[in-house]
């Protein structure tokens, strides 16, 4: 089996989506014959025509409204937004109809689309590039918002995200777009939404993250392994809604609990993460919860952005802070 | 001097637009140019007529339940049923109707139940899961944002081949916003077929159209999308249907897009919660009632002997039965049960929601 980067198995996905189901179809900006900005949409109009896969005009307003209304149709869209800087322009979308069609219209009419949009930074983009809002949009009630951190999870979280009845914000981080990569077999077969992945079993701390950031989380486990400590590492994968079992269950085991992310720190989706905990854990914890974030400022250009992004020396100190806490 | 080149009307022209008006009925019934094949039939125009005074009677009982506390905000379309009605009346059930808060003559056309549309207005959902054509757009009530769904369901007929037309209906101050231009710009660009209509009442509750645009028509801003603008008398219910005829029938023909802008004007208050008078002068008002679209067909209508008093009297007293019996059906639907708002919320509620869902079963 050949070696994928997250951004190909993406395009796996969709072309497998397009290729099982006539009702999906693509659109966004340079989707087509330039196969996207980042390449994710590659060959999908050579392959399946420009009216299943559509250049659109340069409105994200009008990408997100216009997935809606093919929804109501039957139609399975997957709308791409260039980078995440751009997806304001969607949230009346998404938060006004996208998210409650079903339930304004009491199951009458439902809205089975898909917007892709690249998240988070750290791969040099210019000014707006570089956003993490992910806390934003699991903030609202009907949505669910997905995000992998390995090209497997691409491929089987975006084919479920596709087949799923209801409206699916699915993020793609960037910064692991082309540096992930591993063996993807094309079967077709979708990853369940919902549910949080156990990247690694541990006994000391529970690290928690997201994305991007389960490689740099990924790697603090190691580096506390080597120091004696055993971390479990936890992607989320599915923000909303998220896998309360699979959180519960790891921090009553460890009684510690790290939450990473690369979003600024207040409101961040670590905070939803902390609060269920200490609502639901509090009694097997051993050490207050931690939260390993990006500042409460705005993504700094790349000049300063390594230096906002949580390294693996920030949630190494966490997790040790958090084994030694008496 | 400067070396400018030729002054600028010595440049070429390279696009003329025009912007044509449509019109047949005077306001006092009257007819001004040859009328449309369709008002041959009497029964088609009553049929009009009837829809407007049903609507008229309906806006009235709404505002007395609101004003006595049974019924939330609630918006009349006072002056401005033509548009609703004339539009609605040219589609077919299968086209797709994506209407804004005060397109209830519209909805109430195709199929709506009154009861239902005061459901909806009372405070329940329900009323949107109504018994018009299921694929129709519940009210939109943020300005305009429907204006993209309808080209992505105007989309999904092409892709499909489906000689289908998506209708949209919205006002003069959604045609500030960038929804309806992204809207008419992507329509534009894949010939889609999808009407849209702006029913323009001259208020966004109380900026006047002056301080919405300084565009000289509405009809206009089809142009920069690629396609055909017309202005249309909105008070004059034939000349309201023969243009909606003619737009939905081009689109359904493949020919794409059209724009339709009804002229027209709010005799009421934007919705039960405003008052008109702070901005509004009275006069203003009451010289806009002699342009009214009920009149205008009553009389053309009387003058063919098509309609007398007894005939005008017969459908008050049916369309207020029609009324009382919605209001009653209406008054004596209970509350949903509370646990009811996680139903549809996804097609299956997601595990991390149940407890919230057994939590409100439970009540405080």
């Amino acid at each position: 089996m050949p070696q994928v980067t997250l951004v190909e198995a993406v395009n796996m996905a969709l072309a497998r989506a397009m290729e099982d189901d006539p009702s999906v179809v693509v659109l966004g900006e340079d989707v087509g014959i330039n196969g996207g900005v980042f390449r994710a949409t590659v060959g999908l109009q050579q392959r399946f025509g420009a009216q299943r896969v559509l250049d659109t005009p340069l409105a994200e307003l009008l990408i997100s409204g216009v997935c809606v209304g093919m929804a109501t149709q039957g139609l399975r869209p997957v709308g791409e937004i260039q980078f995440m800087g751009f997806i304001y322009p969607c949230i009346d979308q998404l938060v006004n109809h996208a998210s409650r069609l079903r339930n304004r219209t009491q199951g009458r009419l439902s809205c089975p689309m898909v917007l892709r949009v690249p998240h988070g930074g750290g791969i040099r983009a210019p000014e707006h590039h570089s956003e993490s809002a992910e806390a934003m949009l699991a903030h609202i009630p009907g949505l669910r918002v997905v995000i992998p951190s390995s090209p497997e999870r691409a491929y089987g979280l975006l084919l479920a995200a596709i087949r799923d009845p209801d409206p699916v914000v699915f993020l793609e981080p960037t910064r692991i777009y082309r540096t992930a990569k591993s063996e993807v077999e094309d079967n077709g077969e979708a990853l369940p939404l919902d549910v949080a992945f156990v990247l690694r079993e541990g006994r000391d701390v529970t690290l928690i993250s997201w994305g991007a950031m389960v490689k740099e989380t990924l790697g603090a486990a190691e580096a506390l392994d080597a120091e004696g400590i055993s971390a479990e590492v936890i992607d989320l994968a599915t923000l909303k809604p998220y896998d309360e079992e699979t959180l519960l269950g790891s921090v009553t085991k460890t009684g510690r609990c790290v939450v990473v992310h690369e979003a600024a720190r207040t409101g961040g989706f670590g905070a939803e993460i902390a609060a269920f905990v200490a609502e639901r854990g509090l009694t097997s914890l051993l050490a207050p919860i931690a939260r390993v974030t990006g500042y409460d400022t705005v993504i700094p250009l790349p000049r300063l952005e390594q230096h906002y992004i949580p390294s693996v020396g920030r949630i190494v100190a966490a997790g040790r802070k958090a084994c030694q806490f008496t | 001097m400067t070396d400018s080149g030729p002054a600028t009307e010595q440049l070429p022209v390279i696009a003329r637009f025009e912007v044509r008006y449509r019109n047949y009925l005077a306001p006092d019934g009257s007819v001004n140019r040859q009328l449309p094949a369709f008002a041959s039939d009497t029964g088609l125009l009553v049929a009009l007529y009837r829809a407007m005074v049903l609507v008229r009677t309906f806006d009235l009982k709404a505002v007395a339940l609101q004003r006595t506390g049974r019924l939330g905000t609630y918006a009349v379309s006072l002056g401005q049923e033509a548009a609703s009605v004339g539009v609605a009346s040219a589609m077919r059930e299968e086209d797709v109707l994506l209407p804004s808060y005060r397109d209830n003559a519209a909805l109430i056309w195709r199929g709506v139940g009154l009861d239902e549309i005061l459901l909806f207005w009372g405070g329940d959902e329900r009323g949107n899961h109504f018994s018009g054509p299921i694929q129709d757009f519940p009210f939109c009530i943020p300005v305009g944002s429907q204006a993209p769904h309808a080209a992505g369901v105007a989309y999904a007929f092409k892709l499909r081949k489906e000689p289908r037309v998506a209708v949209c209906l919205f006002g003069d101050g959604a045609t500030s916003k960038g929804d309806v231009f992204e809207a008419m710009n992507f329509a534009g660009v894949h010939k889609l077929p999808v009407v849209f209509v702006v029913t323009n009442n001259q208020w966004a509750i109380s900026v006047p159209l002056r301080l919405q645009t300084a565009s000289e028509t509405l009809a206009q801003k089809a142009i920069a999308a690629g396609f055909t603008g017309e202005q249309v008398d909105g008070n004059d219910v034939v000349a309201m249907r023969a243009a909606a005829e003619d737009a939905i029938d081009a689109a359904r023909k493949g020919q794409g897009p059209r724009f339709i802008e009804a002229v027209t004007y709010r005799l009421g208050d934007h919705t039960t919660a405003d008052d008109a008078a702070r901005y509004r002068p009275a006069d203003e008002v009451q010289a806009r009632w002699k342009d009214e679209p009920i009149a205008r067909l009553r009389s053309y209508l009387a003058g063919r002997n098509a309609w007398d008093k007894a005939k005008e009297e017969q459908l008050i007293t049916e369309c207020q039965t029609k009324i009382e019996t919605a209001v009653e059906r209406y008054l004596a639907t209970g509350p949903r049960a509370p646990e009811t708002m996680f139903d549809h919320l996804y097609a299956i509620l997601p595990k991390a929601y149940a407890a919230q869902r057994e939590d409100i079963k439970g009540g405080d």
